[in-house]
């Protein structure tokens, strides 16, 4: 039951792990980027899932004293984080872009050749 | 921060770097002013929106903040008055405005860092700090900047979030994200699992944005390859100010609630230290670009730094953190005149330095200055800081002789590797005539002066670090038990 319970956070792991191999085991730049992208979206689902109150609906206050919210506080940093997610991402692919100017290759192992011409 | 939007629509070339300009004064002028309100009255503080905290979000600025803001915004001006014609030189005219732009968001994004009491706040401005500093390295006309940039993207962004997972964490156990709060409650819930995988997240997030060894080698490229001003601006904060939220992070929170912090903190990182300090002092003696000769003696003084906070007593503190302050100093004053031989050598390698010291006797003066306070020469401020941390290694008694062994052994490295650069300097003969026969902007060679002498002034007076650094130390201890 624990672990069926915490399946969330086997999925958090999962896909931390998955986005951090990506990153640094592929050599094209583009797919790191994806890793980074895999690797910070699951911290997004550790945050939401630990905001989650058992039985809780969406954090709008509607009135009514009875009701369970579940907890807004995650939920907004979590925005400010894919905000951040969303930055580096559109920097990352920006660079990449001018790699592939400036070097005709967006390889890794090809542009450290280059570079060691 | 408010100024970033409005460089970028001033698109004559002179205006933006003068708005830059204006803007890194005033920063540094209420810099100032923090520093005295913190020496007089003690720490200042400000609720933003009057929430109270800790539901509210808290800017707080004591006498570390105050001493690190005064490296930060105090670099910004130095390399933004001296350096306008070398940043002219190397960015082109289209580009200015949002250079100009990325680079007041990085200095609002690095005090930010520093005034914040909260932990997300710290991870909003410490990545808005980030972003910005990739726009400003991969500014520059060299292309290998663009691989650097990219690796120190990739580096960066993971430790920001490994950070992120430390933060969720606590706050998931404590329900809090204020410093101050979180100190309180993580009593209650110290010794569980998730507590201690924060502070694990959180260390080795930190590292690797602080370039601690093994986590540093993003830091050689992204300096060498940047424009010079900029690795005048980074070398002398960014990293420095990740080590800041370390230390913050682990004296106020985790030091005296989790069983044995203090030894595990010395145990993992004291060893770390020494060895960046012995492989970045030891890899610098061989490289043959002065920049990364310089990157790697960085990563060499930021192991001081760590060794000096691994000691956990008030006599190591107060060595690492007023190091903080005089590395800021040596550096940012080296890689100043660093850009001022780029103005007339035909490249930075020592190579291409060969005689410059006959062709520019006042700067490689200045440049002599500051490389003296790198390696510890009496007088000078670097001195100050490698005594407090002999000091503070013979406080351990026979424990502490392989420390200061160690700290010998680096000093002299660093001689070696100084003094290959005056050797080329000086005594070899140019092997090719320059070909531009433009001088040194003055401005560059005056700042580039005060720094230097400044390096001198805190070398004989240092009551202004010290006293800072001595405060801070004691603020960070006191939360121990």
């Amino acid at each position: 039951m624990e672990i069926l319970g915490l399946y969330n956070y086997w999925v958090f792991a999962v896909l931390l792990m998955t986005g951090f191999y990506a990153v640094i085991a592929k050599r094209n730049l583009v797919k790191k980027l994806i890793g980074l992208s895999l690797f910070q979206a699951a911290v997004f689902l550790l945050y939401i899932t630990m905001g989650k109150v058992d039985g809780g609906t969406a954090p709008i206050f509607s009135g009514s004293d009875t009701t369970i919210f579940s907890n807004p506080l995650p939920q907004v940093l979590i925005l400010t984080a894919i905000v951040v997610g969303i930055s580096t991402t559109a920097l990352g692919l920006g660079i990449i872009v001018r790699l592939k100017e400036e070097y005709g290759t967006i390889e890794e192992h090809e542009i450290q050749e280059i570079d060691e011409r | 921060m408010l100024v970033a939007p409005l460089v970028i629509l001033l698109r004559p070339r002179g205006l933006a770097w003068a708005a830059c300009t204006m803007a890194s004064l005033l920063t540094f002028a209420i810099a100032i002013q923090l520093v005295q309100g913190v020496l007089d009255v003690g720490p200042a503080g400000y609720l933003m929106g009057s929430w109270p905290a800790p539901y509210g979000i808290e800017l707080k600025v004591d006498a570390f903040s105050a001493l690190l803001l005064l490296v930060i915004t105090g670099a910004s001006v130095f390399t933004l008055v001296s350096g306008r014609e070398s940043l002219d030189a190397q960015i082109d005219a289209g580009r200015q405005p949002y250079f100009y732009a990325s680079w007041l968001l990085a200095l609002a994004g690095l005090s930010g860092i520093v005034v914040a009491a909260d932990a997300f706040n710290i991870f909003v401005f410490m990545e808005i700090s980030s972003l910005a500093s990739y726009v400003l390295i991969a500014g520059g006309p060299d292309r290998r900047a663009l691989p650097s940039v990219f690796k120190y993207l990739i580096m960066g962004t993971i430790g920001a979030t490994f950070y992120l997972i430390g933060v969720g964490l606590i706050y998931m156990m404590t329900g809090t994200l204020n410093l101050g709060d979180m100190e309180l409650r993580i009593h209650a819930v110290a010794d569980q699992r998730p507590i201690l995988a924060a502070a694990g997240f959180i260390t080795v997030g930190l590292a690797l944005k602080a370039a601690i060894f093994p986590l540093h080698v993003w830091l050689p490229n992204a300096y060498t390859y940047a424009p010079h001003m900029v690795t005048a601006f980074l070398a002398a904060c960014a990293t420095k100010v990740s080590l800041y939220i370390l230390l913050r992070f682990d004296f106020f929170v985790f030091q005296d609630n989790l069983a044995g912090h203090a030894f595990q903190f010395a145990a993992y990182l004291m060893p770390l230290a020494i060895l960046g300090i012995l492989v970045g002092s030891a890899v610098a003696m061989f490289e043959k670009n002065i920049k990364r000769l310089l990157a790697f003696s960085s990563i060499a003084q930021i192991g001081y730094m760590m060794l000096g906070a691994s000691l956990v007593t008030v006599a190591g503190l107060t060595a690492g953190i007023v190091h903080i302050f005089n590395h800021a100093l040596a550096k940012g004053a080296l890689f100043l005149a660093v850009a001022s031989f780029a103005t007339v050598a035909a490249g930075l390698r020592l190579d291409d330095l060969k005689g410059i010291a006959r062709r520019m006797p006042w700067t490689f003066g200045a440049f002599v200055i500051a490389a003296l306070s790198l390696i510890g020469i009496p007088g000078t401020a670097g001195f100050v800081s490698k005594w407090y941390l002999i000091s503070a290694a013979m406080e351990l008694g026979t424990a502490g002789l392989p420390l200061v062994a160690v700290i010998l052994v680096s000093s002299l490295m660093a001689v070696v590797y100084v003094w290959r650069i005056v050797e080329a300097a000086c005594f070899a003969e140019a092997a090719v005539e320059p070909a531009s026969p433009a001088g040194v902007p003055p401005l560059l060679v005056a700042t580039l002066w005060l720094a230097a002498a400044l390096n001198i002034y805190f070398g004989l007076v240092p009551d202004l670090p010290l006293t800072l650094s001595g405060d801070a130390a004691a603020e960070l201890l006191d939360h121990l038990p």
